[in-house]
């Protein structure tokens, strides 16, 4: 019981728990405005990938920070592109689309960095993003280091579900995102464009995405690795469902996600090998698992999820 | 210009939709080969000889396609009644391990009702991993697409975590890798001195089966009717639950067999790098069979070409071997596009 109050009042916890979180807050918001709009992407998994790879490689070539971040997220976004390209252009599975966009952007980021880099063997490392502490809010104890004492990246996730929540709340264009992911016939016939409005929530929502994936090589760990996605794509479309489609409840999922995470580390650490260290690793799937169970029952879908669009058909 | 539904589809257009979206994915290789600095004809001649070049390259490739071929008609049995089993790689993993349990130690004389006992355990283990999440759908409505993803994850761990532990060989100086199986459940080689074994018959013989099971049964009817529209056939009085009940039953136990046929086939032991994702391939191959098990024993055979023969170019050229991932990615898309053509005409105004 002891171990468990020590961790909970322990600064580094808290800390990675904001860290942890904010590749998931990313991914959560990008797959929630595809969603949103009537598409589910499944290439998230690839697109973080592809975003990690690119940011990385983007500074690992002398672009500086800030130009790997527009690197990741342009790469992002023409994978979008491509994935809207089929399921709102061609109106083709969207399930299926997705798990493509997945191995194409992954297997064009593992072949991109293979072919730039064939004999390393340690992945190079970068020098990352640096804690930019902002003064004053920084200096609460527990909370103000964990929230205030992060990187550029982490304050960039905060202010992003602040402005998606705006502009999907509060503008004509989140409207009319929304508008075509409920019900597109009657957007249409309002004289909006379903294609264009849902070709650019898939594309925004996949330059969130690379951004989710290019925080994990420019700010947590420093160089690129095969598999170090690790399947954080797919948690964060169980966390939009938790959500309810929501940016502040996705913002919230991500943040108890990001606890969890750090909770169970430090648990393993305290508990030593008693346990084998894999069902620790199993956690976080399970309870995602565990989270969408929770949630389905009443689940209220975007009404046009994965129903795809072609004027004129009923 | 809009799209019209075709009324029938012809055998050319059949053949020619998949033909074209393997051309259109081997012409975009041209990208990552231009972007790897390699002469194009060099790269391409060197991927055909790698995958067909001789009686070696040839068995290969048909080793590579048989648990293709199982995890390709896994994905069309749950894809043709709309579950979307994503989790192959997990229960390819199940099988294995089930493979490794109940065929480690030769427990009887007779080799034949080992190796079955053996597969049907594999194809058991398989089975109740999707049940799990099929079980969730129906019942509590819980999408199918993450929980099948994500168990992926947990059976890999759970899998390295019984290779460190219980499953380790003891003379394996450390490795995480498990006992050898017993020598009389291994399936025997079909040619001798290459590594194509009894699995790939028994692949085939799935793939006829599913077949006349998804046309010829009224289990396979009603798993179509519950694809091409569930309200349709749950009105029909239909139990839909039951049917995605057996269709899991189904897919999840064909992913579990290619589990058990690399261990008792290829490997003769279970490690974590026993698959190279061929659950996820396995989404590939469906794709590119249009969902008809008799087109996945020919779509299975041309993505092992493309991994075989990529491997060995690779190797010869120095270019990394995920240009076969990319060559696959471009072929199920290309798919797609080409699937649209066999079920629409464009016309005018």
């Amino acid at each position: 019981m002891d171990a468990i109050v020590d961790i909970l009042l322990a600064v580094s916890f808290w800390t990675a728990a904001v860290r942890i979180a904010t590749p998931l807050i990313f991914g959560t918001l990008g797959e929630l405005i595809c969603e949103r709009a009537g598409v589910l992407n499944l290439g998230i998994e690839g697109i973080f990938t592809v975003g990690a790879m690119a940011g990385w490689m983007a500074v690992y070539q002398g672009l500086g920070l800030w130009g790997g971040v527009f690197v990741a997220v342009g790469t992002g976004m023409g994978f979008g592109l491509i994935h809207a390209g089929f399921t709102v252009g061609l109106g083709v599975s969207q399930h299926v689309t997705g798990i493509g966009i997945t191995l194409l952007a992954s297997s064009a980021a593992y072949f991109t960095y293979r072919t730039v880099l064939p004999d390393v063997n340690t992945p190079p490392r970068i020098e990352p993003f640096q804690q930019l502490p902002i003064p004053l809010l920084s200096d609460i104890p527990l909370l103000g280091p964990a929230l205030f004492s992060q990187t550029a990246l982490t304050y960039l996730a905060f202010g992003s579900v602040v402005v998606v929540a705006f502009v999907l709340y509060r503008t004509p264009l989140g409207l009319a995102v929304r508008a075509v992911g409920e019900n597109p016939a009657a957007a249409e016939a309002q004289g909006i464009s379903v294609v264009a409005v849902r070709t650019g929530a898939v594309a925004v929502g996949s330059g969130f995405m690379a951004l989710g994936g290019a925080f994990l090589t420019m700010s947590a760990f420093n160089a690129f690795f095969f598999e170090m996605v690790g399947g954080r794509g797919w948690i964060c479309i169980a966390l939009v469902v938790f959500a309810s489609w929501r940016p502040g409840k996705a913002l919230l999922g991500a943040f108890l996600f990001g606890a969890f995470d750090a909770f169970q580390v430090r648990l393993q650490q305290s508990i030593g090998a008693a346990i084998p260290y894999q069902i620790f690793l199993m956690l976080p799937y399970l309870l995602s698992i565990l989270a969408l169970i929770l949630v389905s029952r009443r689940a209220a879908y975007p009404r046009a999820l994965m129903v795809p669009y072609r004027k004129g058909e009923r | 210009m809009r799209l019209e539904p075709r009324q029938d589809v012809g055998l050319v257009l059949l053949v020619a939709a998949p033909a074209g979206a393997i051309v259109a994915a081997l012409v975009l290789a041209a990208i990552p080969l231009a972007f790897a600095q390699v002469s194009l004809l060099d790269a391409y001649r060197l991927m055909a000889t790698g995958a067909l070049g001789g009686q070696f390259a040839i068995t290969e490739t048909l080793t590579r396609a048989t648990p293709l071929i199982l995890t390709g008609l896994a994905v069309t049995a749950a894809f043709r009644a709309r579950l979307w089993n994503i989790g192959a790689e997990g229960q390819l993993y199940a099988g294995a391990m089930a493979a490794v349990l109940v065929a480690s130690h030769a427990w009887i004389d007779s080799s034949l009702v080992m190796i079955a006992v053996m597969l049907l355990t594999g194809a058991a283990a398989g089975a109740l991993l999707l049940i799990v999440p099929t079980l969730l759908k129906t019942r509590l409505g819980v999408d199918e697409v993450v929980t099948t993803l994500l168990l992926n994850f947990v059976v890999l761990l759970f899998v390295s975590m019984m290779l460190e532990g219980p499953l380790q060989d003891p003379m394996s100086m450390g490795w995480p890798q498990s006992e050898p199986i017993a020598a009389i459940a291994e399936l025997p080689d079909l040619i001798a001195r290459t590594r194509l074994h009894v699995g790939f018959i028994l692949a085939l013989i799935a793939a006829l089966a599913l077949w006349l099971v998804i046309n010829r049964t009224r289990w396979g009817f009603e798993m179509r009717a519950v694809g091409a529209n569930v309200d349709a056939a749950r009105f029909a009085g239909m139990p839909v639950g039951r049917v995605m009940l057996l269709t899991a039953v189904l897919s999840g136990g064909l992913a579990g067999l290619a589990g058990v046929g690399e261990v008792a086939g290829v490997r003769g032991y279970l490690a974590l790098d026993l698959s190279p994702g061929f659950g996820y391939t396995g989404i590939v191959v469906a794709m590119l069979a249009q969902l008809n098990p008799l087109g996945v024993v020919a779509s299975a055979i041309f993505i092992a070409a493309i991994f075989v023969g990529a491997d060995s170019m690779g190797r010869a050229l120095g270019v990394s071997s995920y240009i076969a991932d990319l060559v696959v990615a471009f072929a199920l898309l290309a798919m797609l596009v080409a699937g649209l053509v066999t079920r629409y005409r464009l016309r005018r105004g």
